[in-house]
């Protein structure tokens, strides 16, 4: 295979007029051949040195695995990442890679960056086929911790602790294992069986041993975790919370969603599928409120089921918080962007329904906190997108189901739990948290790095008990 | 997997199971709500919780059949298992946090309606444990379909049954039997907890204002996670749009905007009838019915 250092070895895609109308997996990844021929582009930064694994919010040891995928050493670079990773096949499909550890390549420079996020799917799916898993500790300290939720950051630090000995257990509120990855991000970026469930299950078989269908802060407190149940210390990391919406007229109307349900229909009750039991509405043109991740995902699931789907974003293209890929990927597969536009108005006929949304055309003025240029109305630029679906994909405001039962547990303004970023502390003793509940809503891999703090924060705790 | 001890027919297309089920039984209270899913492809199902027994743990689900789903679950007998049963969710009843002495001194009315029964039966039982008596009204449409009659009258003050056609206790909807008893017969009350169908609970609402009596109502519209994630079961209260499963399900009827509940209600009404009669007609339906595509 021919290479061009300067150049990454292009990936593999579904063609967009044929995945726009199915929920297969968009990006094929790697082979072989194609694997060695990007990994041999990369330099090889020492470690100590090396930017990549500075951008890694989880330190993962770049240069170092990559030299294996170059040398065909599949297994070697499989346990490389596992020394800091316990989702390798989630990151390599999810992380924004091109601001984190491609962002400071140095092959990025002069040309583009390796293209480490597909290198790490590579991995990841070649040694599950393979059948490698990740070994329990053959001893166990005895010390048993609780985590709550099983999403990226509570599967990350289950994980952590248990290689370290611990008895874990996971509690999570839902009937399925795996938060925001089987929830939230749709099967066409990330598939459920096939990758997710298997990763959980490697978690597993670390001896992490996890609980659905308990809620805590309903079904038992953190107190009672702690006492009658027996924990030694807890992991909150039970994710972001409540959706939130925009507070104009005709937001209750039959046909207005948030994207977490819209999503959590497809994708954890399977309604794109004819045959599931949960319902979900197909539309016939769908807006999409939102210019993040999450609105991208929504969006593209719309165009699946079948809807003309358009995304209405107040700011222009520079500013949409999605990466650069999703919003690329929606492009391709003939989304409509609705940029510089914000909703004032949901529109519904005599029955309830929605029928339109009249948005106003902004401009961009002045930067504003955040740095970004906040966008200003055009007084009198009113029309109307005619669409019979809404879909509210504004962020989400935390969950006050911990927050409230749990004494001695801080929150600050904006509701989100107080943890300590190196080591996930909380005000209560035993109790450390981190990913979105402490956050509001980020990343997949920031959540992790989050896990990854609050085991080592919980083993430091443990260890001088 | 949750295992049903007890399953029985109470009435036409009613029915009671008794579920084992420690960890939602060990911090229930009335008011308070589940999630079950008969089996790995089944919807989330939200139920109201009719009694528990700590010691037992377990909890006592009434239910009628509306869809597919709860289709399912009646044809469930005591050794099958629930794959998920949830809970419990939603806010306790205001009342478990009052003062016991306080709330001895107010006159309390429940008022029932159909399957609405099963949820009101643990807040009785609950006041009556506490020794706060109250009083409570059970409206059928005919007699065939009434529930849980001995059990309310054991906890119950005074049980006050009206038909709508008058086949069995008093005649007429509960609106006139509740009119009737503050204007009629003397009764007074500080307080009123209602729960029925939706209809029931707005008509209840306009006149439980005119009669100045305040109200609280349990709403039960469409979920999905029912922790406060997907915002399905979102309604307005007052000038507030509020959660149901978080922020309720309880709420002062006479600021719940009913008409847009009952709306909202209806979103998936179609798909739901279309699951069901796909599931009663089998590999017979073929569409053709008019209602469906």
């Amino acid at each position: 295979m021919e290479v061009d250092v300067l150049k990454k070895i292009p990936v593999r895609e579904q063609e967009p007029a044929v995945r726009a109308t199915n929920f297969e997996e968009v990006c094929k990844g790697y082979n072989k051949e194609e694997a060695e021929a990007e990994a041999s582009r990369c330099i090889g930064c020492p470690v100590d040195r090396a930017m990549c694994i500075k951008g890694c919010p989880v330190g993962i040891n770049i240069p170092g695995f990559v030299k294996e995928v170059k040398e065909g050493n599949v297994e070697a670079a499989y346990k490389i990442i596992s020394e800091s990773s316990a989702l390798p096949a989630v990151c390599g499909r999810v992380c924004p890679q091109e601001s984190q550890c491609e962002g400071k390549c140095i092959r990025g420079i002069k040309g583009e960056a390796i293209s480490i996020g597909k290198l790490e799917r590579y991995v990841a799916d070649t040694a599950r086929e393979m059948g490698i898993k990740p070994e329990a500790p053959s001893e166990k300290n005895g010390k048993k911790v609780a985590v709550i939720g099983s999403g990226p950051a509570g599967l990350t630090c289950a994980g952590d602790l248990a290689k370290l000995g611990y008895d874990v257990t996971i509690f999570e509120a839902l009937h399925k294992a795996g938060g925001v990855l089987v929830y939230g991000i749709p099967e066409f970026r990330l598939p459920k069986e096939r990758v997710v469930a298997k990763e959980i299950e490697n978690v597993k078989s670390l001896g992490v041993k996890i609980e659905t269908d308990v809620i805590i802060g309903k079904s038992l407190s953190i107190d009672e975790l702690l006492t009658e149940e027996g924990f030694d210390a807890v992991f909150i990391g039970s994710g972001a919370g409540l959706p939130k919406f925009m507070g104009i007229p005709g937001e209750n109307a039959n046909g207005v969603f948030s994207a977490n349900e819209y999503l959590t229909r497809s994708n954890l009750m399977k309604a794109f599928d004819e045959n599931s039991t949960t319902p979900i509405m197909r539309a016939k043109k769908v807006a999409v409120v939102g210019g993040g991740n999450v609105a991208m995902d929504a969006a593209r699931t719309a165009l699946r089921l079948g809807a003309e789907t358009h995304i209405v974003y107040r700011r222009s293209e520079e500013e949409l918080p999605a990466r650069v890929e999703e919003v690329h990927h929606a492009k391709e597969e003939g989304i409509i962007f609705d940029l510089l536009t914000n909703p004032v108005e949901i529109l519904t006929d005599d029955k309830g329904w929605v029928n339109g949304i009249k948005c106003i055309k902004m401009e961009l003025g002045e930067p504003d906190a955040s740095g970004r240029r906040s966008p200003v109305e055009v007084p009198g630029s009113e029309f109307v997108i005619d669409v019979d679906a809404v879909i509210m994909s504004l962020g989400t405001s935390p969950n006050p189901l911990i927050s409230s039962t749990t004494k001695g547990l801080e929150i600050n303004k904006r509701k989100c739990i107080v943890a300590e970023e190196s080591n996930g502390q909380t005000s209560k003793a035993a109790v450390y948290a981190g990913g979105d509940a402490v956050t509001g809503a980020a990343t997949v891999i920031l959540a992790m790095g989050a896990g990854k703090a609050g085991a080592k924060g919980i083993h430091e705790f443990l260890s001088q008990k | 997997m949750f295992k049903i001890l007890e399953s029985s027919e109470l009435t036409a297309n009613i029915f009671r199971m008794v579920v084992e089920a420690p960890r939602v039984a060990k911090n229930c209270l009335p008011g308070q709500f589940v999630i079950v899913r008969t089996d790995d492809e089944s919807e989330r199902i939200p139920l109201t919780i009719c009694d528990y027994d700590r010691a037992k743990g377990t909890i006592t689900i009434v239910f009628q059949i509306v869809g597919a789903g709860t289709k399912i679950m009646s044809g469930m007998k005591a050794g099958d298992s629930f794959a998920d049963f949830v809970g419990p969710l939603g806010r306790p009843s205001e009342f478990c946090e009052e003062d016991i002495e306080e709330l001895k001194k107010k006159k309390i009315v429940f008022i029932a309606g159909g399957v609405g029964t099963a949820p009101v039966y643990p807040q009785v039982k609950w006041l009556r444990e506490q020794g706060v008596p109250s009083d409570v009204i059970v409206g059928a449409k005919t007699k065939d379909i009434l529930i849980l009659e001995e059990e309310m009258k054991a906890v119950a003050e005074n049980l006050y049954i009206t038909t709508d056609d008058g086949s069995y206790g008093r005649s007429g909807m509960v609106t006139k039997c509740i009119t009737d008893l503050v204007k009629e017969e003397g009764k007074q009350y500080d307080v009123c907890v209602a729960i029925g169908p939706m209809i029931m609970m707005k008509f209840c609402c306009l006149t439980t204002k005119e009669l100045g009596i305040p109200t609280i109502v349990s709403m039960n519209p469409i979920m999905v996670d029912g922790t406060g994630m997907c915002g399905a079961c979102r309604l307005t209260v007052g000038d507030e749009v509020k959660f149901a499963c978080v922020d309720g399900p309880e709420f002062d009827g006479h600021k719940v905007n009913f008409d847009e509940a009952m709306r909202r209600q209806q979103l998936y009404k179609t798909a739901e009838g279309r699951a069901m009669l796909a599931l009663e007609e089998g590999d017979t339906h073929h569409g053709g019915c008019g209602h469906c595509e």
